[in-house]
């Protein structure tokens, strides 16, 4: 809403406050003032001039040299514009003028001939080109003839106007209109409200003798008034009321259609002139649209309508479109005399659909979607009958023809001091409260500390205790209030145990050197499967889609982080940092549905992805890539970190390296995969050599034991034992490492690899694995026979299962 | 006798004296110490002289020896000493050549700030919930005040998945949750911090994903200038004690009375600048008094039992806070970015 400061002193005295402290003070007690524009803020010493002479240059076919006289003296102007001519009244910005954009008037000399000063046009006025009305448009602006030789200019044409841009939420619909605005700047500043001129002389005429009114849809138009104006004379409004349509951001067209605008934005009442005798008819029926009946509107579209549409006809065909758009064949022209103007009440379910299916917002649809004043729904009529009879001669007829099943009630809400000071934490007392009732213009009883309010029409958003909570605080001043702690019972706040384990896991992985990172839930239908952990994919019926996604980009929610992490590897790749290691701690969405109805599991997951130089070092000639065991290294570490026990298997998976992949098990219970991308993937994605992990979080914290058991430190000493097989080439190195564990038993605390050789020393196909072995009795010495038959009984045993020979 | 050893001792000594290397000393002292010297010599010849003369001369020659090997040992020292340093000289590097570089990981800045609101909290009794970022109408709209057809469901276009299910567009609808939870029956302080999506396009200040963290404190009598309180604490903590606070009236469908708070404008300390528009003021979260419609959805008696909500936005925080210029920079992960703020 562009409230025009000049406009709103109409209604009430705001004194000499600056435009800028006013909406400080507008935005402070709830609606934000969110900008001040000045329509001609630089601009000075314009003025109206009368043209007394206007002759040819004699030096140039297209400019003419005028006398103009513009009160105080008759200066000599060369003016370029077409449409000047004698005994016009212009505006002349005289030598020392300052025009919008800095643009300094100075005396100077034009093909020979001096001239001191311009004649303006009223984009050089700094006007904007869509106000500008077109028979104006390619020359300068001429007032009317009762303007004053040289009287300010600027003034006249409002350009001395500053405009506040009202941010308005949603609960405060009031505010779009000027009276509306009037009673919030008179509450603010404590000052009376004056309001506009209703009353008008009617002629002998009845109304009623002109039309009949039906409703056959009051729940979607309780009100309809129609006014009927004769002797109309269409032509141009009165230049204040142009102007303040301007400031409004409204075009001005006629003086009728300028006169319903301007009441729209005085009352927050929308109006439709109809052109009487193109109406069509003496009856104005409102119903539902039938299904698929058409109307063109004002704006020559053909629309097609259904019951959920209001539409005005004259019992036979639709002339307008409730509340949104007039039809075209009842416009008002240049020919209309008279008038049939509609003032009504329309459901804002019924505009909000209309407007909505037709895609038409108009300032009426907005303020009838918001819902009206029903107080004001016959008085802005009214207040457009007077306007219309004072400047466009009409004959107004007495009466209104109307509908009339609108509620009109004032809610009643009821508060107390002691319950107002309790919500707010205030000291407030009985006469400040019933000062700020006296500010809003509310009306009340009040018994001792109880005050009994009728909450205006107008202000359709208060209707309970806390809607009056609110009003109070905010005339009292949000900054009044104090700052207080609350007194309930302290308790202990806290991180859960999951909660801290999530941190504990991101903490991980930023030590083990990895960079968080968040990439977006919403992915493409082909991305989403792309790589998808087995445990998932079995879990998964359908991917979740949006049912109207913006974007392709942005359809699908993820079963994985692992797409959209490549992907900003790529990006940064493609930038020359293709040295990363990323990880992320998020959810999945799955959905065990084929056709969802249930919300999916949000399922929480770490996922990483590393490619490029993990170290480079270069001189001391170090460098190690990123490859499948520093990543395996990493999530070893978490899983020691949790205490939990993993398994690694050789598996296929989608998307995946076929020999550089594991599936990951905790007892038999598969919990995500590491691995290498697949070659044609890394392709895909311009990347290197790409290594990633997706873990499922939920499960191993679900397993996880919070508080590790006291293991006593061993006070004997450990025998360390090496043993080097050699097997065939495709025997696993974790299966003969289970082997020894199993045979080892307790004894055998811990198995490392040491060595794994495969070259010209060892037989084709062979390959030697060395392991070492730590035997150790926390309760006594070993002997070492004992360790010795162990070691025996190993070598057997991987014998028998692996084939594996002690390596000579 | 008695001047051949002193002889000895003269020349012993000056060779001492002459000696450069270990090797030097070790020729001297084997040459007059040992078996084979010309001390030993010297003594062997002891039988030619007197009962008096021989203990005289005895003890002389101990002397002498004494007196060499002192010297050989002052000497040794002196020469390992020299040794050693020139070893130690041989052994320098170039302290200016760079490590070996560790790896160092990091925090994504978002989760640094919601962490940091996250402890902000808990440090006043909050605890911290989550929930479902894909929510049923009646968590994210109608059981907060929004029912079907409520204008203010414009505000915020939602990602639908069907009619009733959608992505959530805040994370108001854990307040829900917790409060139906605990069933009317006791306080609530919570916050609640999580991922939420709107129907925006992604452009320097606009994202379809975002981060959001919201607030609620439910409980017996509490005040509006209680969440004033708590939140000049939370803004002083977050951005620094000399911020002041703000707040105006505004509308959220869960809140009457609502509101919006601005702190003072750290750029230009309130004076007006291009980062505040001149106002002074930078706005910074959205709260309010909980509707009792609210209230008694979730089954709390609003004649008993009220509270305050409030929101904020982390990337905006991170924003205002650290100058970041673009949203999109929060999700692209572009490792130049991610580095900048890798505070662990
Ligand atoms: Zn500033």
């Amino acid at each position: 809403m562009f409230v025009s400061l000049n406009w709103l002193k109409n209604y009430i005295d705001i004194g000499s406050i600056s435009p800028e402290e006013l909406a400080e003070k507008i935005t402070k007690t709830g609606i934000e003032v969110e900008g001040i524009e000045y329509v001609a803020e630089k601009s000075s010493n314009v003025v109206v001039g009368l043209v007394e002479s206007c002759e040819k240059h004699p030096n140039a076919d297209k400019l003419n040299l005028c006398q103009v006289n513009v009160g105080d003296e008759v200066l000599q102007i060369i003016c370029g514009a077409p449409n000047i001519a004698k005994g016009q009244k212009v505006a002349v910005a005289k030598p020392g003028a300052v025009l919008p954009g800095n643009f300094k008037i100075k005396k100077a000399k034009l093909r020979g001939v001096e001239s001191n000063g311009m004649i303006c046009s009223l984009q050089e006025l700094g006007i904007e080109e869509k106000f500008v009305p077109k028979e104006v448009a390619d020359g300068i602006f001429v007032f009317p003839e009762d303007v004053e030789v040289g009287a300010d200019a600027l003034q006249l044409l409002n350009l001395d106007d500053a405009i506040l841009e009202l941010g308005l939420t949603p609960n405060r619909s009031d505010a779009l209109s000027m009276l509306g605005v009037a009673y919030e700047v008179a509450a603010i500043l404590d000052v009376p409200i004056h309001l506009p001129e209703e009353a008008v002389e009617t002629g002998k005429e009845q109304a009623a003798d002109y039309v009949e009114v039906k409703v056959d849809a009051p729940d979607l138009n309780p009100y309809y008034g129609a006014f009927v104006i004769k002797d109309i004379k269409v032509g141009p409004s009165p230049l204040w009321m142009r102007n303040y349509l301007i400031a409004a951001g409204i075009r001005p067209i006629n003086n009728v259609v300028d006169i319903t605008n301007y009441v729209l934005l005085e009352y927050g009442q929308p109006l439709h002139a109809f052109d009487f005798d193109d109406f069509g008819s003496k009856e104005i029926v409102v119903r539902r649209a039938e299904q698929d009946e058409k109307i063109i509107t004002l704006d020559n579209q053909e629309r097609s309508l259904t019951s959920d549409h209001l539409v005005i006809t004259n019992g036979q065909t639709a002339t307008a479109l409730a509340g949104v758009m007039g039809g075209a064949n009842s416009e008002v022209s240049d020919q209309t005399t008279t008038v049939l103007l509609e003032a009504a009440y329309f459901s804002p379910v019924a505009v909000r659909t209309a407007s909505k299916d037709h895609g038409l917002r108009s300032e009426s649809s907005t303020r009838f979607e918001k819902g009206v004043d029903p107080d004001r729904v016959k008085r802005a009529g009214k207040r457009a009958c007077q306007l219309l009879s004072k400047y466009a001669n009409g004959t107004v007829l007495s009466g209104v023809v109307e509908f009339d099943q609108l509620d009109k009630s004032e809610a009643t809400v009821e508060i107390k001091r002691s319950n107002i000071n309790a919500r707010l934490g205030t000291e407030i007392n009985n006469d400040e409260i019933a000062d700020i009732l006296r500010k809003l213009n509310f009306t009340y009883n009040q018994n001792d500390e109880a005050f009994t309010i009728q909450v205006p029409t107008r202000r359709q958003d208060i209707t309970i205790f806390e809607d009056m909570v609110e009003e109070v605080a905010r005339i009292y001043g949000y900054d009044n209030l104090p700052f207080t702690l609350p007194q309930g019972a302290s308790q202990a706040g806290g991180l859960t145990n999951l909660q801290q384990l999530k941190r504990d896991v991101k903490h991980y992985f930023e030590s083990a050197g990895l960079m968080e990172t968040i990439t977006y839930s919403l992915t493409t239908k082909e991305r989403v499967d792309l790589i998808v952990s087995p445990e998932i994919k079995e879990q998964s019926v359908t991917p979740v889609e949006l049912s109207m996604p913006m974007s392709e980009e942005h359809s699908t929610l993820r079963l994985s982080m692992l797409p959209e992490m490549l992907d900003s590897l790529s990006y940064n790749s493609a930038r020359k940092q293709s040295n990363l290691a990323y990880y992320e701690v998020g959810t999945v969405f799955v959905s065990q549905q084929e056709k969802i109805t249930k919300q999916p599991n949000e399922l929480l997951r770490a996922a990483g992805a590393l490619t490029g130089a993990w170290l480079a070092h270069p001189w001391q000639q170090e460098k190690k890539v990123v490859d499948f065991f520093l990543v395996k290294g990493i999530v070893e570490g978490l899983f020691t970190k949790l205490n939990i026990t993993a398994e690694y298997k050789q598996a296929n998976i989608e998307g995946m390296h076929p020999g550089r992949t594991a599936q990951i098990f905790t007892s038999g219970t598969p919990i995500g995969f590491i691995g290498q991308v697949h070659p044609k993937l890394q392709k895909a994605y311009d990347l290197a050599d790409t290594y990633i992990f997706d873990i499922d979080l939920d499960y191993i914290f679900s397993i996880h034991q919070n508080e590790p058991n006291f293991i006593k430190i061993p006070r004997y000493p450990s025998v360390s034992r090496d043993i080097a097989l050699v097997v065939d080439e495709d025997v696993l190195a974790g299966d003969v490492r289970s082997t020894i564990q199993s045979v080892g038993g307790d004894l055998v605390k811990e198995v490392g690899v040491f060595d794994v050789y495969q070259g010209e020393h060892l037989q084709q196909g062979k390959k030697s694995l060395a392991f070492n072995l730590l035997y150790l009795d926390p309760e006594r010495t070993l002997k070492d026979e004992e360790v010795e038959a162990s070691y025996k009984a190993i070598l057997e045993a991987v014998k028998e299962a692996h084939q594996a020979e002690l390596r000579g | 006798m008695k001047e051949r050893l002193q002889e000895l001792q003269q020349e012993a000594l000056s060779k001492v004296e002459e000696a450069v290397t270990l090797a030097d000393l070790q020729e001297i002292r084997v040459a007059y110490m040992g078996k084979k010297g010309p001390i030993t010599e010297v003594l062997r010849g002891m039988g030619k002289l007197s009962k008096e003369e021989r203990p005289v001369i005895g003890e002389l020659a101990n002397k002498v020896r004494e007196a060499i090997a002192d010297e050989l040992d002052q000497k040794k020292a002196k020469l390992e000493d020299a040794e050693l340093e020139k070893k130690l000289a041989e052994e320098t590097i170039d302290v200016t050549l760079p490590g070996r570089p560790v790896q160092v990981g990091g925090p994504h800045l978002l989760t640094s700030i919601v962490e940091e609101i996250e402890d902000l909290f808990i440090g006043m009794g909050f605890e911290i919930r989550e929930g479902p970022e894909v929510e049923t109408d009646y968590y994210n709209f109608e059981a907060l005040n929004l029912p079907k057809g409520h204008p203010a469901r414009d505000m915020q276009d939602s990602f639908y998945i069907t009619e009733d299910l959608l992505l959530r567009t805040h994370t108001s609808p854990v307040q829900a949750r917790t409060m139906g939870e605990y069933n009317g029956s006791q306080p609530v302080k919570m916050i609640c911090p999580g991922k939420v999506y709107r129907r925006d396009t992604d452009d320097a200040t606009h994202s379809h994903q975002f981060t959001q963290v919201e607030g609620l404190y439910v409980d017996k009598d509490v005040r509006m200038s209680d969440l004033k309180g708590v939140l000049n604490r939370f803004a002083k903590q977050m951005f620094g004690e000399e911020r002041e606070i703000r707040l105006r009236p505004s509308f959220f469908p869960f809140t009457e009375p609502s509101v919006e708070m601005d702190i003072s404008c750290k750029v230009c300390n309130g004076n007006g600048c291009s980062v505040c528009k001149g106002t002074g003021w930078i706005e910074i979260l959205g709260g309010g008094m909980v509707h009792p419609r609210v209230l008694e959805m979730a089954g709390y008696d609003p004649k008993v039992y009220n509270g305050f909500a409030f929101g904020m936005g982390p990337e905006r925080i991170a924003m205002l806070k650290y100058g970041v210029d673009d949203i999109r920079h929060f999700y692209t992960n572009d490792i130049r970015f991610l580095k900048q703020y890798h505070k662990a």
